[in-house]
């Protein structure tokens, strides 16, 4: 049993049992109120940065298995819960939870008091924090927390977008393939979407290519001339890490595309989509992470259980008054979708992709083919 | 889409008695719904036949009927209300049935009221196997695959459509008959052959076996705009085969990915949308192939559940409440979380904890009935508990069930290590069978080196649980049993302990020291529980509703508002039979009573089922067990200025003496008073310095002095351990030979306990007093006099409100007895007395300085809201300050009933008796006594004939009593049927009779009769002590075949006048409300 801890920049620290891997490592440190999912979270690239505290107390009970995998390994800076499970019970996992970490080279925090880590964060915001089995001196971790470096002001997507391009080929197992993916009609040859990745969960491209398109993955730091370049019927700016504003390249590829392509932006694309058309950021208190965060689409005046992962928002505010504001978190009234009134062009904050999460919003991938369909329409050159 | 204005009165149905099965949920759920509608601006028209319900208080609604649940008695109340629609789905399987009933009817279409919540063609879809079946298969999902099969040769094409083993059902068989598990060829032949002989319409439903698959439960919850969330999703820990509510439950899921949930979500909205449930709450169960992944759908319920009062409890998000809101009109997102309030209800909570349900049985209660778990449910009652890991919570779910167990083992109910552990063989065949013991053969399979695997193999129960109770037994045995003095414990050991959720108890067991010493040696350590929120939101928001649980963590979350007066109200617990939701009305009163007083109240109790586990009904509440242990923490955090102990039944009165030893502030009667009223020798002290008689009576410790007592007062005698609840293990012996017997077994049950042994009076009238005091003057609020003899439990017993045959002057004479010993006794608060009469003569049988179960029946009776009043008195106030100046006595007639579970278990004889076996209670209200009383076996669906044939059967002592009965029955049109031994007494007196064959001498017998449907009424009293073989088969023929069934004189000759006044006369249905006006005019 190998003693671990946290500590936190506002000099709590947190002593409990390592599991997975021994070492110290800093990060943000974050909740996420899931119930289930920890494997989908573990390899979201978004969280890259952060360690990542589970309200949910009970973690492993269901171990890993290959196919939940949001991304090839996980990316975070730690993670800690509760009480990780002894035994192991799903038909599906390959793997014990700890020997996954400790293959990824991630250190796990269990026994804990994880409530009180949320009470923090919720009452001062999001903190900096360490890690450690190595250096178990409180004082001494606590100052490396607060010397440690934040997430604002760091182009942290550049750690985690792949170093090149590629063609996307895998699908969900059918068994996992949400019903309401398939309600629309597929496209009667595939249309081609270029995914801009920032830290693109897995889960978004497997959606895309099961309602018919071809996905060509690059990384996000491709500027616009090379994504023209590759005659797409659509863009697709992934999710990704950290703060949005750093990452001035992408807003100015964005701009270069906005109007020339059917653009759909997630989370941190969302983001992106929203500075690039003119509006701002900022950074939440402590962010969105969880599945049943409940987000109204003005739209169609219904309520979804969406799953979020953001320390950032656009300011609703700042939309200019060419941008509709779509979507709104019923929780702080924050912005969570936008839509361009004249340009095929949308976004939102939460993830449709779920996984892990509910499924409410898988809509809006059918909603992006149909956009697609209607612009190779409106320019048959495109078309064949 | 804001709330209609197009309603004006909404009718809401209750659910009726508490039955196993349908429980105190519902009048949480319906006095929630009222509630919230009112709110709303709505009318309410209530109707339930419960009096013991909070909701059928009079200022939960705007009209409130206690009359009989049936669509007669339904129509009558439209037709005098002219509600503009009905809310069916808050009332339980009754409450839907009978919506479903009125439409069918067509009384719904004729006056004009429109089903809200559920229609009829959702009542079908959803409850209608077939309709079902095809609603769930056009949504590509599974159901078990089944097929109806009328010969052998579609048998066996069934067989290889479904595969062994598989469950057959033949068709409307009575209770299942019949059926079974083939788990092989010649077996499946067996019973297809058997099933298609025994089946009215020669079909037998073939079935394949989900047997030991993991269960879940989903709670849905839909609005008009079809947003959908899921409230919180069970996993049971008991797999596939044991009904839910006898199966141990956790929430949420724990051995689900998120994708194996999301396909349950995704499923569970497909559903409750092709079902078309269009606004409220909707649980769907769900089983998975353990090996494999496949789902199937196992049911679902267009309604509120025992299962969504659960829900409730363990999230925070009151499902009834938004069903009730959605149903007029709102949106999910138009409602606002109580508990965050910013945010709204259109989410899904997420809890940071884990939530253990344990159902409770009474198993002792009926003995000869089987006690393996089925899919049909057996437990009366459940506890809640939740811990923030699962071997926490089921430990204090375990610690709360009240059945000498203080966790998981390690305490007074533990076998191991005594001489009556168990052996390999008999832990085996407790964990192969599912039964309520095999959580503790888990554990003694551990102790004695089983292992996860093995355990498994043999329960079918998930390796993740079993896995959870392997570390506790781990620890127990590596870290606990090793030490040998409380000093050697570590602090690191003690916390880790505490937060593996034993119990001071549990580690007092043990280590050999009193539970007081451990509590000492925690707290000179600073290991102390911490409280924290159920807030529905795992703490992203800030709450506001101090709900609360505790566990052994870092930071407290209670919030003292200095100055303010506190009082902490102990709740009853689980329901048992003797214990139920009465003490719970009781304990909400005491709630309001506090509130109206400016007190700040704190409910304390374990049973999620309840109206006072309603974050609503107290100021503060706390999710806990109700051990001295758990109540002292809460008392220590808190500082109430004082607590109230003598409205949850015996549960918190077994903690007064230890509360109060360690200087808690009992409010009301003194537990020395209470003490002293339950001590044999004290209490006939007190009643022969005040001159009250009481029967002969004598304590015994051994078989010796017992028989000396017994024949020196003369049997038969009434006999029964000390200290006992719903009369438990309580019997009239008539000889020698039968109380050596009992004796006996006392003795091995518990060899500390005395035995009381009372003259049994034969033949006495039983009345039940309730009276009021504040220390100085006292009001007897309610005398009831009881339909059956003395010696019949008074918890089982009917009883008539104001007394039907008592003279002025006897009833004079009982008050001012009651007065007596209210001043004697020092009661401040509540006071039960029972008396016998007899020759003239009264005598005392018990008294009980505290809320007694009649409590809400005679509130109900009278008007008067007497816990409240008896709260208020405990605060200090005088009878004189609340205004109280006269005795209520209603122009009305209230009759209480009792109703039974026996269908539940076939092969218990029915026979009344001293020991409790009733698992609630209907009321009957007329001006007149005979029809009160008939409304009130109407309301226990005992359907009293008005005309054709009744079976009449005597015992030799009760013959020539019987004789004048049938002469009655005859003169009222009946044709009177009975044996030879009967028929002649009665041919002697002028009857003239039917002979028939006695059932073991020829045919047609009764049996015949009953099962040609040609015999409407049974009149059977016991033949002595040993029931006969015969009687038993008619009397569970009766049960099963819910022919009316009679089995004392007092009873039969009450019935006589009931029907009398049946056949004379319209049941009306009046308003409580318009009674007490009457009553005051």
């Amino acid at each position: 049993m190998t003693i671990a801890k946290l500590a936190l920049e506002n000099g709590m620290v947190f002593t409990g049992t390592a599991f997975g891997a021994t070492g110290e490592s800093t990060g943000e440190v974050v909740f996420n109120t899931s119930m289930t999912g920890y494997q989908e979270i573990l390899t979201d690239p978004s969280y890259f940065g952060q360690i990542v505290t589970m309200t949910y107390p009970l973690i492993g009970n269901y171990g890993i298995n290959r196919v939940d995998c949001e991304s090839a390994k996980p990316w975070l800076s730690g993670f800690v819960c509760r009480e990780l499970a002894r035994r192991v019970s799903n038909y599906r996992h390959t793997q014990k939870l700890e020997d996954y970490l400790a293959d990824s080279g991630i250190i796990g925090l269990q026994g804990v008091d994880t409530r009180s880590i949320v009470l923090a964060t919720r009452t001062q915001g999001a903190m900096k924090g360490i890690l450690s089995t190595t250096d178990l001196d409180d004082a001494s971790l606590v100052k490396k927390a607060k010397a440690s470096l934040g997430l604002v002001g760091r182009d942290l997507a550049r750690e985690v977008m792949p170093a090149k391009i590629t063609e996307w080929s895998q699908i969900n197992e059918e068994e996992w393939q949400p019903e309401v993916l398939h309600n629309s009609e597929k496209p009667s040859r595939p249309l081609h979407v270029v995914a801009m990745d920032f830290g693109m969960k897995w889960n978004i491209a497997r959606c895309l290519a099961e309602i018919g398109c071809q996905v060509t993955v690059v990384p996000g730091s491709t500027p616009a001339d090379e994504i023209l370049a590759r005659k797409p019927d659509g863009v697709f700016l992934s999710n990704g890490p950290g703060d949005p504003e750093p990452l001035d390249y992408a807003i100015t590829t964005i701009r270069k595309l906005v109007g020339e392509k059917p653009i759909f932006g997630i989370c941190l694309g969302h983001q992106l989509l929203g500075q690039a058309l003119g509006g701002k950021t900022f950074k939440l208190k402590f962010g969105h992470r969880g599945a049943n965060q409940p987000v109204l689409n003005h739209r169609s005046g219904r309520v979804e259980i969406t799953t979020q992962n953001h320390g950032f928002a656009v300011d609703v505010k700042s939309l200019p008054s060419d941008v509709e504001a779509t979507h709104v978190n019923l929780n702080d009234q924050t912005l969570e979708g936008l839509h361009h009134r004249t340009l095929p062009v949308f976004s939102v904050q939460y993830h449709p992709e779920a996984s892990a999460g509910p499924h409410d919003s898988m809509y809006l991938f059918n909603e992006f083919i149909a956009k697609m369909k209607s612009e190779n329409k409106k320019s048959p050159a495109h078309a064949g | 889409m804001p709330k209609r204005t197009d309603i004006k009165t909404i009718l809401i149905i209750g659910s009726g008695p508490i039955i196993i099965g349908q429980a105190c949920e519902f009048d949480y759920s319906g006095s929630q719904a009222c509630k919230a509608l009112r709110e709303e601006g709505y009318s309410i028209v209530l109707v339930n036949s419960n009096p013991a319900t909070i909701m059928t208080d009079p200022e939960f609604s705007d009209r409130t009927y206690i009359e009989p649940l049936t669509v007669d008695v339904l129509e009558k109340i439209i037709a005098k209300e002219r509600p503009d629609v009905l809310l069916p789905t808050l009332g339980g399987q009754t409450a839907l049935n009978l919506g479903f009933d009125l439409e069918r009817a067509g009384i719904l279409k004729k006056y004009g009221v429109e089903m809200i919540g559920a229609t009829a063609d959702v009542i079908e879809r959803a409850e209608g196997r077939e309709q079902f079946k095809k609603t769930v298969e056009s949504l590509n999902l599974e159901l078990p695959r089944s097929a109806i099969v009328r010969t052998m040769d579609e048998a066996r094409a069934a067989r290889d459509l479904i595969g062994l083993p598989c469950v057959l059902r033949p068709a409307f068989t009575m209770g299942g008959t019949g059926g079974g598990i083939a788990y092989n060829r010649d077996e499946y032949d067996d019973i297809i052959e058997r099933g298609l002989e025994l089946s009215p319409v020669h079909e037998v439903l073939v079935e394949e076996s989900v047997i030991g698959w993991k269960e879940f439960e989903m709670e849905v919850m839909r609005d008009h705009a079809d947003n959908v969330v899921i409230v919180c999703a069970i996993e049971n820990f008991d797999p596939m085969g044991v009904h839910t509510g006898d199966s141990i439950t956790v929430a949420p899921a724990q051995t689900l990915t998120d994708k194996e949930y999301q396909r349950m979500r995704d499923a569970s909205l497909a559903i409750i949308r092709a079902i078309g449930v269009e606004t409220g709450g909707s649980n769907i169960q769900f089983a998975i192939d353990p090996a494999t992944g496949r789902m199937v759908v196992i049911e679902m319920n267009p309604r509120v559940s025992r299962s969504s009062a659960l829900a409730s409890k363990a999230t925070g998000f009151p499902i009834a409440k938004i069903a009730a809101k959605l149903a007029v009109g709102y949106r999910l997102d138009e409602i606002n979380n109580d508990i965050t309030r910013e945010t709204p209800a259109c989410f899904e909570p997420t809890i940071d904890y884990v939530v253990t349900k344990v159902p409770r049985f009474t198993f002792e209660k009926f003995p000869g009935a089987s006690i393996t778990l089925t899919t049909s449910m057996k437990s009366i009652g459940e506890a809640m508990a939740i811990g923030r890991t699962f071997k926490e919570s089921l430990q204090k779910a375990l610690r709360s069930m009240e059945t000498g167990h203080f966790g998981l083992g390690c305490s007074r109910g533990d076998r191991f290590g005594t001489s009556r552990a168990p052996d390999r063989d008999e832990i085996i065949s407790k964990l192969v069978t599912p039964n309520p013991y095999r959580i503790w053969a888990i554990r003694y399979g551990m102790l004695q080196g089983m292992t996860v695997e093995e355990i498994h193999e043999k329960s079918l129960i998930d390796p993740w649980f079993l896995q959870n109770m392997k570390d506790l037994v781990d620890f127990e045995v590596e870290k606990l049993r090793p030490i040998q003095r409380i000093e050697d414990a570590t602090p690191e050991i003690l916390k880790e302990a505490k937060s593996l959720g034993y119990s001071d108890r549990q580690l007092s067991y043990l280590w050999d020291v009193p539970e007081f010493e451990i509590r000492r040696r925690r707290k000179e350590l600073g290991i102390q529980p911490t409280f924290r929120l159920v807030d529905t939101c795992a703490a992203e928001f800030e709450a506001y509703t101090p709900y609360y649980y505790s566990t052994y963590d870092t930071l407290d979350e209670v919030k003292i508002e200095p100055g303010r007066k506190r009082v902490m109200i102990l709740g009853g617990g689980p329901n048992r039979i003797g214990q139920g939701i009465e003490f719970d009305y009781c304990c909400c009163h005491a709630a309001y009573a506090l509130r109206e007083e400016g007190y700040e109240s704190i409910m304390v109790n374990s049973n999620p089922e309840t109206v006072s586990t309603d974050y609503d009904t107290s100021d503060r509440l706390f999710f806990e067990p109700l051990t001295v242990e758990d109540v002292l923490n809460i008392y220590e955090r808190v500082k109430p200025d004082g607590v109230i102990v003598q409205f949850g039944g015996q549960t918190p009165l077994n903690l007064a003496r230890a509360l109060e030893a360690a200087g808690v502030p009992i409010i009301g009667t003194s537990p020395e008073s209470i003490d002293l009223a339950e001590d044999r020798d004290r209490f006939q002290a007190l009643l022969r310095r005040i001159g009250l008689r009481q029967p002969e009576n004598g304590i015994a410790r051994d078989a010796t002095t017992a028989r000396q007592i017994a024949q020196q007062i003369g049997y038969p005698v009434l006999v029964r351990p000390s200290y006992v609840l719903g009369g438990r293990a309580m019997k009239i012996v008539y000889d020698d030979a039968e109380l050596a017997e009992y004796v006996d077994k006392a003795i091995y049950a518990s060899p500390d306990q005395s035995l009381l042994i009372d003259k049994f009076l034969e033949d006495a009238t039983e009345v039940d007093v309730d009276a009021l005091s504040d220390g100085e003057r006292s009001i007897v609020c309610g005398v009831m006099e009881h339909i059956e003899e003395a010696g019949i439990h008074s918890g089982d017993s009917a009883c008539a409100l104001p007394p039907y045959s008592l003279s002025k002057e006897m009833i004079a004479e009982i008050k001012r007895q009651a007065y007596a010993l209210a001043r004697e006794l020092k009661v401040i608060g509540l006071m039960n007395i029972q008396f016998a009469i007899k020759d003239g003569q009264i005598y005392v049988l018990e008294v009980n300085p505290r809320a007694s179960r009649t409590v809400p029946f005679v509130s109900k009776a009278t008007g008067i809201p007497i816990p409240k009043l008896a709260a208020k008195v405990m605060l200090g106030k005088t009878l004189d300050d609340l205004g109280i100046k006269e005795e209520p006595w209603p122009k009305h007639i209230s009759v209480k009933e009792s109703c039974f579970p026996f269908v539940r278990f076939p092969g218990v004889d029915i026979i009344l008796g001293p020991e409790m076996r009733s698992t609630g209670e209907v009321m009957g209200v007329d001006k007149d006594f005979a029809m009160a009383f008939a409304k009130s076996q109407l309301a226990v669906k005992t359907v009293l004939p008005k005309s054709g044939k009744i079976f009449m059967s005597f015992a030799d002592r009760d013959k020539e009593a019987g004789a004048a009965l049938a002469s009655q029955f005859q003169q009222l049109g009946f044709e009177i049927l009975s044996t030879p031994g009967t028929a002649k007494i009665f041919r002697d007196h002028g009857v003239s009779v039917t002979q028939i064959f006695k059932v073991q001498q020829g045919r047609p017998n009764i049996i015949d009769y009953m099962k040609n449907d040609q015999v409407r009424l049974i009149v059977n009293t016991p033949s002595g002590p040993g029931a006969h073989e015969d009687e038993r088969k008619i009397r569970a023929e009766a049960v099963a075949r819910g022919v009316a069934c009679v089995t004392t004189i007092s009873a039969a000759r009450v019935v006589v006048h009931a029907i009398k006044a049946m056949q004379s006369g319209e049941m009306e249905v009046k308003a409580l409300q318009d009674w007490y006006s009457e009553a005051k005019s």
